[in-house]
């Protein structure tokens, strides 16, 4: 993804605050994928007027109104769908999609394959938590088998999906995983998927305090390993990225499973954006020429 | 009366109607007259019966008539449907080695083509398609180089030899029409006026290109698909971004996204897609960012007859998601309007901010008509209302994107303009766009902002023109319709005065804003008014009576998935003039 950076001033963290304050409840995970964020966007110096911040629906979808970016929060599900329309119209400008689990693999399952197989170039961060918060606490699809909610009082008998895989089979150019709780390593991923050109996924372990108490905070930080750590793994390996991602258990690993450089994202593959500069600023209408032509077609 | 000739013809799907209409339509078109073509077909890619009507006229020619003057039978299946509603006067041309005629109705004459004997020299099994054009065009009267460039240019791409092949078999037929078969009574006319032949869907894309649409993005579903056909093979040259996305709900999501970046977007579909479309209406009305949705009618409910034609989606369009907000609806009246109409919403919308709906059906998109090449004006007013594209010279502190005014109307910044970040939602909203849904509520903002919103109607309403009565106002009758049935409805009332029974029309081209107050002005002096509209339910007249409370004396409705024909319509007014009924069903006389 292209980034803007601007020479005059410097982008500080103070003024990535959002006018307004996050309503999440105190200790949840999504403050500190909210935090990685601003310090990625403040790394990397991305002018915040040149990003969108756009999300569909549910607690962590909250998110475009706490930082001070151009934001959509758009309907449930429907983030991606929307992004890649704002990314063709004006291709200068960086876009990042925040959600939930339910909001990107449930509801929005569709547009989450259609998006990975068009290569949108985008970032796009899936705060995880297993579990449906706003609505109170119902199964979600990553919600693990057995799972109790207020939709299943005696258990998931369904199986959860899993996101690593599901994003390595839609053809996803680069897929990773991080962990609320690790700050630097989660800041590092988003800014390596805000510079990638592409679509760039980060499923985001996100642990709900209110209403997920099976994964918590110390059940992550018992589990994760960060596949940096691995000098063995090579996440150009599209094979050994799918045979990690179906890790799950004593050990769950997080970190860039996969990334891919060498094929164009949409906005570069699609002829018309070839030159004339972003669609948004094109001047509109047909040309006298052009229309004769349309017309001799009908005659 | 004026002069029309209609000539059919008829097939399996598969067997090549489509060649033979365009090399018909062509040769009238260049001839300077206008045409109506009407294709009835099914579902279904080879068999099944598809009949094509194609009416031309040295003046506007806008439906297809009650009359065939030639038929072309391609199969027995057209000639057992369609031989007994020819009326004297009429031909049919038929294949005569493998055709039988059955009985025949008194005046009309059999042209039977000895096809194997006139094809023999060629090396291809010829198409009786083209004997039979070429009979047929002797018949009226038009000279064959005509069809030899026509033919020329159709087969061009396949090679010198097919060209040479059809040429050769045309001409055979053509003499062979001269010495056997009997030549219309007045040969088809010419004017100095070349037209552009076109079908509806054409003209919605080209309106939109017009328009200054960069993004249209589509899911395919019949009738609609032509716009996307279009806009796909023209988005180089026109520049305009295309995208065929995973499904309806993807695809207003996509177009609201490109339009909140700064892009005209448009996207079309039918009412099955429209159905996926609805939370996403909301969600352009809520967060005040414009797109145009073209809603192209087929024979509802559900998957319904995907190619046969209705009005069944007005209360669709009027209650398309949840809670109350500002839309523009329109319907336009013939294939020239489906092009002019787009700039026009598109203006309005833009000003408005809000979603805009243009409501056709399959009559019109996939109907062709030759029009004047005028009435097709890319060269059309651009206003976007206020639109915030780069930085103001006096800066642009305390940017409020949703800003109380007057008009409703709040200036609109798109993204990457310095000074103007906010974050728009599709939950409710304050001025600066904070949300008052979820930690803090406040019943005095929400009670503003909706009224925000909805004030812009008020403006809308004086942006769109009234309806206006055609014709003599103190006729016996007033005919009533909306969108595409205008053209029907203009010539069953010159039917009607030419039988001496005085009528006049109104036409409903904007479904929202109604202007009911105008509608009612003019009807309320009407001495007996009558709706014309192709559903069961009169759900144009429950709507005109839910805004006005007004009550016409009588309905034609259609509801079998073929449109109006003018015996119809002027049978239905004569019925109802004799106080038989006040809801008159016409009967679809051909099985197609």
């Amino acid at each position: 993804m292209a980034t803007t950076t601007t020479g005059l001033k410097q982008i500080t963290l103070p003024e990535l605050k959002g006018k307004a304050e996050p309503d999440w409840c105190p200790g949840c995970g999504d403050f500190g994928v909210l935090a990685a964020l601003q310090k990625a966007v403040v790394e990397l110096q991305v002018e915040p007027r040149n990003i969108v911040t756009i999300s569909g629906i549910g607690c962590s979808s909250n998110l475009p109104g706490y930082i001070n970016t151009y934001g959509m929060h758009t309907l449930h599900g429907r983030a991606l769908a929307v992004a890649t329309g704002v990314k063709l119209a004006n291709h200068d400008l960086t876009v990042v999609v925040t959600g939930g689990d339910g909001d990107g693999f449930g509801i929005g399952g569709n547009h989450f394959i259609h998006t990975m197989r068009r290569n949108v170039d985008l970032v796009y961060l899936a705060m995880d938590n297993q579990i449906y918060g706003l609505t109170t606490g119902q199964l979600s699809p990553t919600s693990r088998l057995g799972m109790k909610t207020k939709s299943t009082p005696f258990g998931s008998v369904e199986g959860p999906i899993n996101p690593i895989s599901l994003a390595l089979a839609a053809g996803a150019t680069f897929v990773a995983r991080g962990f609320s709780g690790e700050q630097k390593h989660l800041t590092d991923l988003i800014k390596q998927a805000i510079r990638h050109k592409g679509f760039a996924f980060i499923d985001v372990f996100s642990p709900c305090v209110t209403y997920n108490h099976d994964n918590t905070y110390p059940w992550f930080k018992q589990r994760v390993k960060k596949l940096e750590d691995d000098s063995a793994y090579d996440s150009s390996n599209w094979i050994m990225a799918v045979e990690k991602s179906q890790i799950w258990g004593e050990e769950i690993p997080i970190g860039k499973f996969f990334q891919r450089t060498d094929i164009p994202s949409l906005h570069e593959a699609e002829p018309v954006l070839d030159e004339g500069g972003p669609l948004a600023h094109r001047r509109l209408g047909i040309s006298p020429l052009i229309a004769q032509e349309l017309l001799a077609e009908l005659m | 009366m004026k002069y029309t000739f209609a000539v059919s013809i008829g097939g399996a799907a598969g067997q090549g109607v489509a060649t033979p209409g365009n090399i018909f339509a062509r040769i009238f078109a260049r001839r300077g007259l206008y045409l109506n073509a009407y294709n009835a077909y099914q579902s279904i890619i080879r068999g099944g019966h598809t009949f094509l009507t194609i009416r031309t006229g040295p003046e506007p020619v806008t439906n297809m008539g009650d009359r065939i003057d030639l038929l072309i039978t391609l199969n027995q299946d057209t000639m057992d449907r369609h031989l007994g509603l020819l009326g004297p006067g009429a031909a049919v041309i038929y294949n005569g080695d493998s055709i039988k005629p059955g009985a025949t109705p008194e005046g009309v004459r059999l042209c039977p083509l000895p096809v194997g004997e006139l094809s023999k020299n060629s090396r291809n099994k010829v198409e009786q398609n083209t004997l039979a054009v070429a009979a047929a065009m002797n018949m009226m009267g038009i000279g064959f180089q005509a069809l030899e460039e026509v033919l020329t240019q159709q087969f061009k791409k396949k090679g010198d030899a097919v060209v040479n092949e059809n040429v050769e078999v045309a001409r055979a037929a053509y003499q062979y029409a001269t010495a056997h078969f009997e030549a219309f009574p007045h040969p088809v006319p010419m004017t100095d006026h070349p037209k552009a032949v076109l079908t509806g869907n054409m003209a919605l894309a080209m309106g939109g290109a017009a328009a200054g649409v960069k993004f249209y993005c589509a899911y395919p579903m019949s009738p609609s698909t032509g716009v996307l056909h279009w806009m796909a093979s023209h988005a180089r040259k026109t520049g305009i971004m295309v995208r065929q996305v995973e499904d309806e709900i993807g695809v207003i999501n996509m177009a609201i996204g490109a339009a909140h970046a700064g892009c005209r977007a448009m996207c079309a579909t039918s009412g099955g897609g429209f159905a996926l479309m609805t939370e996403g209406l909301g969600m352009s009305a809520m967060i005040e960012t414009p797109v145009v949705v073209i809603d192209v009618q087929r024979a509802g409910p559900s998957t319904g007859v995907p190619t046969k034609t209705e009005q069944g989606d007005l209360w669709q369009m009027l209650g398309a998601g949840h809670g109350d907000y500002p839309r523009v609806i329109a319907s336009p009246l013939d294939v020239a309007d489906c092009f002019q109409l787009i700039p026009e919403i598109f203006n309005v919308i833009d000003k408005y901010q809000c979603p805009g709906i243009v409501l056709t059906d399959l009559l019109l998109s996939e109907g062709t008509a030759a029009v004047d090449p005028e009435s097709l004006n890319f060269n059309v007013e651009i206003d976007r209302g206020d639109l915030i594209t780069e930085a103001e010279a006096n800066g642009a502190n305390g940017y409020k994107r949703y800003l109380y005014t007057e008009s409703g109307v709040s200036p609109r910044a798109i993204p990457g303009v310095p000074g103007h970040m906010h974050t728009v939602a599709t939950d409710e909203h304050q001025e600066d766009g904070v949300l008052i849904s979820d930690e803090f509520t406040n019943p005095i903002k929400r009670r503003e902002m909706m009224e925000k919103r909805q004030r812009k109607i008020a403006g809308i309403e004086a942006a769109v023109i009234a309806p206006e009565l055609v014709g003599s106002p103190d006729a016996e009758v007033t005919l009533i319709g909306w969108g595409s049935t205008k053209g029907v409805i203009e010539e069953a009332v010159e039917l009607l005065n030419e039988e001496g029974i005085t009528a006049n029309r109104l036409q409903i081209r904007w479904l929202v804003p109604l202007h009911g107050d105008r509608i009612v002005e003019i009807l309320k002096n009407c001495e007996r008014t009558i709706i014309v509209e192709n559903n069961y339910s009169g759900q144009f007249a429950r709507y005109l009576r839910s805004e006005t409370s007004f009550v016409p004396d009588g309905h034609i409705r259609k509801y079998d998935g073929e449109p109006f024909m003018p015996h119809h319509i002027v049978e239905a007014v004569k019925e109802q003039l004799g106080g038989r009924t006040k809801l008159s069903v016409p009967m679809h006389e051909i099985m197609v």
